[in-house]
């Protein structure tokens, strides 16, 4: 933490949602924290109800009015915790210093709109530019952002393109206005194979160039192990691992973690094997288990998994690997037995 | 030799878009343009292709959802195109489909959906009947006592597994999977593709298995057809496929899967350039030589056919010849 370098450009502390529901406090993001530095691609796992969208909403402050935050939560972005922001400062924010892009891009624009007129709208809400400016502008983002022929594209309707164009007409809008932060909400789900390899390249490739920071909501681990330089998997609304990419794929600690991993069928493997799977479904959020919220589906839960709740807490001394697990896995994927009593003490 | 259960042969599909004066259709999608297929008793065929491909008409026409525009569909030798063939084979012949949320009727009981087939087969009295779907109900992997419930009150994966108990309720020969998996929760995927396995080896049915994630076709099926545009692109057998593909579309298609493994990511990868070409227009000649790396003058021109690249191989492009003669 000495250089400028190292000082997040996002951190989020301890934060905490919740949704009141006549059935009981739904909470779908449990104090977390985690940051994100400038120039990282960090990317958000977990399967659907983990979480993982409610807390990056919440960074653009674009939740439903039902989410309520509790008090002590904080989302630090250059020094001001966004939560407290004014709506008028919050929207000076948004879209010039952090914006987003949405799983169906479909939906996240505009139908009766040229997209030459949608992306510059954009850039003349946060900069004084004229409208031959603007113009200029777009032209050089729908070339950046790889669309052929972009002279004739800009006059053009959304539904007038296919779905990997419009996905680059929201990457193009979405670095409209240079942001330093970019939220990527499943980026990739609702396209086909060979075309999720192109915008993940060109995510790639503008985040080398403009040096942005990238957090990456997914599901896809194919998708994380692709992109990403850092990791934090979420379950039922915490954080249950974090590392850096190579770590957390190499040797994953949390037994949840590792089930996800044997889960997915790889391509490079022959045999026919039965697929590992994870028992069970993910817990109702009302009726979440005690202690550990994995402990009906771990392999490896014990009793005492039932009536404690672990914290995430650093794995080890050299890395900054932090894992929520009483038992969390060895080099070899067998429980690590003496991490155990650590943990505990 | 053995007789296939199911074959196509040489099936079409066109839909039209919009009409004409006098509502006169003129223009059509080619959703499924020429394709011929078997399919052999006790084996998976994957269908792999992206959106638009044709391949979910492919298996809408199979369980005769859908008819053919042109080309024939045999079941066990007997043509399956008019009603009365249907109505008698139909029952050999099901489908668990893609969103488990919108293909079972929110007002029905679980029991009611699962022995609904039987009741419109008329097989068994009451008592049978609802003996049998306490037992598929147990097969799938949830308790017997879930029967009076209702689809609300089950998860995505387990509305699923309600779907499959209803598809083998007339213990069919051919089940049809149409993304059976691609709406599920990545730990829940591998519970159904191991529980489709598991039913195979017991009951010895058939599955035509269409999906767009390869790593779930590369894991449950025997071959794998791969499509573009409606056409065939490839069809071979899975290993043969994955170890040595030959069309430029399939080599693209796996090359583009993302690895869930981070060292594989500087690994030579071929990104094809452009968007798929819309199927109510497709380009002339070999259909995917806009955004072929190796494409050739005689590409635009000529079509390929499907031919014999190797034993276990069949592959429609220029590049390769036929090896075995016919």
């Amino acid at each position: 933490m000495t250089s400028k370098e190292e000082w997040p450009l996002l951190e989020v502390k301890n934060l905490h949602a919740s949704i009141s529901t006549t059935k009981g406090n739904i909470i779908p993001v449990n104090s977390i924290s985690y940051s994100i530095k400038p120039g990282e691609i960090v990317a958000l796992v977990g399967e659907s109800g983990s979480g993982k969208s409610v807390s990056a909403l919440s960074i653009m402050r674009l939740n439903a009015p039902e989410i309520k935050y509790k008090s002590g939560s904080v989302i630090n972005y250059k020094g001001k915790n966004l939560l407290e922001l004014k709506e008028k400062e919050m929207r000076r924010l948004r879209g010039n210093e952090i914006s987003m892009i949405f799983q169906d891009p479909m939906f996240s624009l505009n139908p009766v709109h040229r997209i030459g007129k949608q992306i510059a709208e954009t850039v003349k809400l946060h900069r004084k530019v004229t409208p031959k400016e603007a113009k200029d502008i777009v032209l050089d983002l729908l070339k950046k952002v790889g669309i052929p022929d972009p002279e004739r594209r800009m006059s053009n309707y959304p539904h007038q393109l296919s779905g990997g164009m419009r996905q680059r007409v929201m990457i193009a809008m979405a670095l409209a206005c240079q942001p330093t932060l970019l939220i990527a909400d499943e980026p990739t789900t609702a396209l086909d194979v060979t075309i999720q390899a192109q915008i993940l390249t060109l995510i790639r490739n503008l985040q080398e160039e403009t040096g942005i920071s990238v957090l990456l909501i997914t599901h896809d681990l194919g998708v994380v192990a692709e992109i990403a330089d850092r990791v934090l998997v979420m379950y039922c609304g915490k954080i249950v691992e974090e590392g850096t990419v190579d770590e957390l794929f190499e040797n994953p600690l949390h037994p949840y973690t590792k089930g996800l991993m044997a889960s997915v069928p790889e391509l490079s493997e022959h045999s026919k094997r039965r697929l590992e799977t994870i028992p069970g479904s993910v817990p109702n959020p009302l009726e979440l288990p005690k202690g550990c919220n994995f402990c009906d589906r771990c392999p490896y839960a014990s009793e005492e998994c039932g009536e404690k709740e672990p914290v995430l807490t650093k794995a080890s001394a050299e890395s900054d690997r932090q894992v929520a697990c009483w038992y969390p896995l060895g080099k070899k994927g067998e429980i690590n037995h003496y991490a155990k009593t650590s943990n505990f003490s | 030799m053995q007789k296939p259960l199911i074959s196509l042969k040489n099936v079409k599909k066109y839909f039209p878009v919009g009409s004409g004066l006098f509502g006169k259709r003129d223009r059509w999608v080619k959703a499924v343009d020429g394709v011929s297929l078997d399919i052999y008793p006790g084996e998976t065929v994957g269908l792999v292709g992206e959106s638009g491909c044709g391949k979910s008409t492919i298996g809408r026409m199979v369980v005769g959802l859908t008819n053919p525009t042109e080309g024939e569909i045999y079941f066990e030798d007997i043509k399956l195109t008019d009603y009365r063939s249907k109505k008698k084979l139909g029952k050999n012949l099901q489908m668990i489909f893609q969103d488990p949320y919108s293909s079972l009727n929110p007002r029905m009981t679980i029991a009611d959906i699962i022995q609904e087939p039987l009741v419109l087969h008329k097989i068994g009295t009451k008592k049978e009947r609802r003996k049998r779907v306490d037992e598929l109900l147990e097969r799938v992997g949830l308790a017997s006592h879930y029967g009076g419930r209702y689809p609300n009150q089950f998860s995505g994966g387990q509305r699923q597994r309600i779907g499959i108990a209803r598809a083998l309720v007339l213990e069919p020969k051919l089940i049809v999977c149409d993304e059976p998996v691609s709406a599920l929760d990545v730990s829940i995927q591998a519970q159904i593709l191991n529980l489709l396995k598991e039913i195979q080896e017991d009951m010895g049915l058939s599955y035509l298995f269409i999906a767009h994630g390869i790593q779930a076709i590369k894991h449950i099926s025997d071959k794998v057809a791969v499509m573009y545009l409606g056409k065939m692109a490839e069809f071979a057998k899975t290993e043969e496929l994955f170890n040595n593909p030959r069309h430029p579309y399939t080599k693209a298609l796996l090359s583009a899967v993302p690895e869930p493994d981070p060292k594989l990511r500087n690994r030579e990868r071929i990104l094809l350039k452009g968007d798929l070409p819309s199927p109510s227009n497709p380009p002339m000649g070999c259909r995917f030589h806009t955004r072929c790396p190796m494409a050739m003058e005689k590409c635009k021109e000529m079509e390929p056919r499907l031919l014999s690249t190797s034993e276990q191989s069949m592959t429609a492009c220029l590049l390769y010849k036929d090896k075995i003669a016919t």
